[in-house]
């Protein structure tokens, strides 16, 4: 794999360029995303789905319009039972209240399971940097940390990684025989390496699927148990949360919990659903509430839907853009079409070429649980870089100027004639090349009619 | 009723003979189609590049021209959906309302105003359908796989109605051909792959002919096609039900 880092600097078609130059893997990585888009869609042929859809987007709908409000609700029922509830206003409040609860009790090992939002906060390095050892518990997680690399998809962090490859891995990092590469093999060497971890850590972080105002507790999905296993072992359980994960009822969490895992891995519910509303006896619970951009995307009237994501993953793996292009070519922590609306919002100049990343072809938005139109935020992304002068090289020239010729029938036929007389007098060699974009990687140069059709229905005197 | 046929830039251009062949089709069922429809582009292309600035003349001067018709057929789905869905928030006008409202791609004319969702006609041959992701899931013109929807629609009843036709089964039927206007060049490596694909895909299907109500996806499929020096046929679905039924 090529290294992540500076693919959002390079924007993301020259990302996915590099990504497409081994085809093999390219391939590979396109059908292992649409079998899972595949499992999707056996687990949602379900009579009531489009309902369930409808009634996801409502009450995400319904928490982000009273979203103080439920917050608030939720701290004062979390406070009741003896949970501590931190605030956040920025991913370095965030990773100074984490380290401050691990300085309090003298933690220097932790066990965290997967979580999007630590990802975000960049938790791993900064604790590290500290002295503190962290260890990702999920399989798919530890995979990409012994690799160095952050994931590169939301739900299935190392989809990028073939078992043989991960073979080699592990016998380098935790020393299972050269050339194993059953998947059983792997998990069972994994599983005694991370017991280890999970068993012997001071403080256990995870992340969380969900927190309900009404009861004050957590939501945890996984399906290998390390978050349960993480957070009950060790004396002192933080669950990082972005605000937007609140929901107002339980009721409304059996609507969100068979939306997520079917649609997400096809599942009809994840293997653990875990609430956890109170510490263990004699153990400590934190909860940290993270704002980090998300109020202010509330405000933002055009893109505030993007906070219904409930993370499933469904848009990437159906998305042909990211089965093509991998998790790295978009150079954020949220990848595919929901990564390509959230990324901008957090920094437009660095991440100006990913809303022009996607056809628009829609079947994000189908696939879409709680029904965000991601293909029309996109273009209003769009509209966005353009009006900070953002654009993709060559936007900028070109398309102006193309909306000055199309706006005329004149200028528009003039240039039609141009076209067609250049075309007619150069080489062919010569308009497709290496400079041309659409002939550049394996396209044949569409050619001008030798007649127009206006020019047709004008010789035929049809034109009236 | 007074037709307009909106030819749109790239069909104007690139592909005529779609254009012909609407002319064609719509003439013998009945339309008296005008040609005076004079504005070369809906603006699209520099809307979907963000250059909004850029659109909005183009779009003004094709809105502006559809307040003559009754109706407004293009033989584009990208193009229809651009018309209807883009340009009444864009604009605000009652003019771009109004050619929102009057304003058709071709299959969806034929089967719905027009009352035809089947045509007397034969084509032999193993037919695979594209239609374009912007007609498909922008104006609901076909089923989603997504939402567990079979893929008919009135181009599907269209060309099943016709004596000799097959259809080829595509593995993935309604995936994007990767050519998204802009996007076949600004992400000209994603675009060609995705294109590769699709063709693999049609080479499997033993398909004979590929039809689409699109031009702008054939226009992408057929220049990769022709760099692999694939055999298949491309045709605009009214160049196939002109042919099939003359």
């Amino acid at each position: 794999m090529s290294a992540p880092v500076g693919a959002a600097r390079r924007g993301h078609s020259e990302a996915a360029a590099g990504f497409l130059v081994d085809a093999e893997r390219a391939a590979w990585h396109d059908q292992s995303l649409w079998f899972m888009r595949q499992k999707r869609d056996k687990a949602t042929a379900l009579p009531e789905w489009e309902q369930l859809r409808f009634a996801g987007s409502a009450l995400k709908t319904h928490a982000m319009s009273r979203l103080a409000d439920l917050l608030e609700e939720f701290e004062r029922k979390a406070t009741a039972n003896g949970v501590v509830v931190h605030w956040a206003r920025d991913a370095a409040e965030h990773n100074a209240i984490v380290l401050g609860i691990l300085h309090a009790a003298g933690v220097t090992r932790v066990s965290k399971s997967k979580s999007m939002l630590t990802e975000e906060c960049g938790l791993n390095p900064f604790l590290e940097a500290r002295g503190i050892e962290v260890v990702d518990t999920d399989l798919g997680e530890r995979i990409v940390q012994l690799a160095k690399e952050p994931p590169s998809h939301i739900v299935i962090p190392a989809i990028h990684w073939k078992r043989e490859e991960i073979g080699e891995l592990f016998h380098r990092t935790i020393g299972t025989p050269a050339g194993e590469s059953s998947p059983d093999a792997l998990a069972a060497a994994a599983r005694v390496h991370l017991r280890d971890a999970l068993l012997n850590a001071g403080a256990g972080i995870t992340g969380a699927n969900a927190i309900v105002a009404e009861t004050g507790g957590v939501v945890v999905c996984t399906n290998e148990g390390n978050a349960d296993l993480g957070m009950h072992s060790a004396p002192i359980h933080i669950a990082c949360v972005g605000i937007e994960k609140i929901v107002a009822t339980r009721d409304d969490l059996g609507v969100l919990l068979r939306l997520l895992a079917r649609s997400g891995t096809g599942q009809p519910v994840t293997s653990y659903t875990t609430h956890v509303n109170s510490p263990k006896p004699g153990g400590a619970m934190h909860v940290v509430l993270v704002d980090n951009g998300r109020t202010a995307r509330l405000a933002d009237e055009v893109m505030r839907t993007a906070l219904h994501c409930i993370r499933c993953g469904a848009c990437l793996n159906t998305c042909p853009v990211y089965r093509r292009s991998g998790g790295y070519s978009y150079g954020h922590v949220v990848q595919g079409p929901i990564g390509a609306m959230l990324a901008p919002a957090v920094d437009l100049d660095v991440h100006s070429t990913l809303p022009f990343a996607s056809t628009l072809c829609g079947s994000c938005a189908d696939v879409c649980p709680v029904r965000i139109d991601i293909p029309t935020q996109l273009l209003a992304w769009r509209a966005r870089a353009a009006a900070a002068k953002r654009l993709p090289r060559g936007y900028a020239l070109l398309f102006p100027l193309l909306g000055w010729v199309l706006a005329s029938l004149n200028r528009y036929e003039r240039l039609a004639r141009w076209g067609r007389r250049i075309q007619r007098l150069l080489p062919p060699s010569w308009i497709s090349g290496r400079w041309n974009p659409w002939t550049r990687p394996g396209r044949a140069l569409p050619l001008l009619a030798d007649e127009s059709f206006r020019e047709w229905a004008q010789r035929e005197g049809r034109h009236t | 009723m007074r037709v307009a046929l909106a030819v749109p830039c790239y069909v104007d251009q690139f592909r005529p003979q779609a254009a012909r062949a609407t002319l064609a089709l719509l003439e013998r069922l009945g339309c008296d189609v005008r040609l005076d429809f004079d504005a070369p582009c809906c603006g699209q292309p520099m809307f979907n590049a963000g250059v909004v600035t850029a659109a909005r003349a183009a779009a003004e001067n094709w809105v502006r021209q559809s307040s003559d018709f009754d109706a407004i057929v293009m033989p584009s789905g990208s193009c229809t959906q651009h018309v209807r869905h883009h340009l009444p928030p864009f604009l605000g006008s009652g003019t771009a309302a109004y050619a929102a409202k009057v304003t058709y791609e071709l299959c969806e004319f034929i089967a719905g105003p027009l009352g035809r969702p089947t045509l007397a006609g034969r084509f032999p041959h193993r037919v695979a359908m594209h239609l374009g992701c912007h007609a498909q899931r922008g104006l609901r013109l076909g089923g989603a796989s997504e939402l567990h929807q079979p893929l008919d629609g009135p181009m599907h009843s269209l060309l099943a109605g016709l004596d000799g036709l097959t259809f080829a089964t595509l593995s993935r039927p309604d995936e994007c051909c990767g050519f998204g206007g802009s996007f076949a060049v600004g992400e000209a490596d994603v675009s060609v792959a995705m294109g590769c694909d699709k063709l693999a895909d049609l080479d499997a299907s033993g398909a004979q002919v590929l039809v689409s109500s699109d031009p702008s996806c054939l226009l992408h499929l057929e220049a990769i096609a022709r760099h692999r020096g694939s055999s298949l046929r491309t045709m605009h679905v009214a160049e196939l039900l002109e042919e099939a039924t003359r």
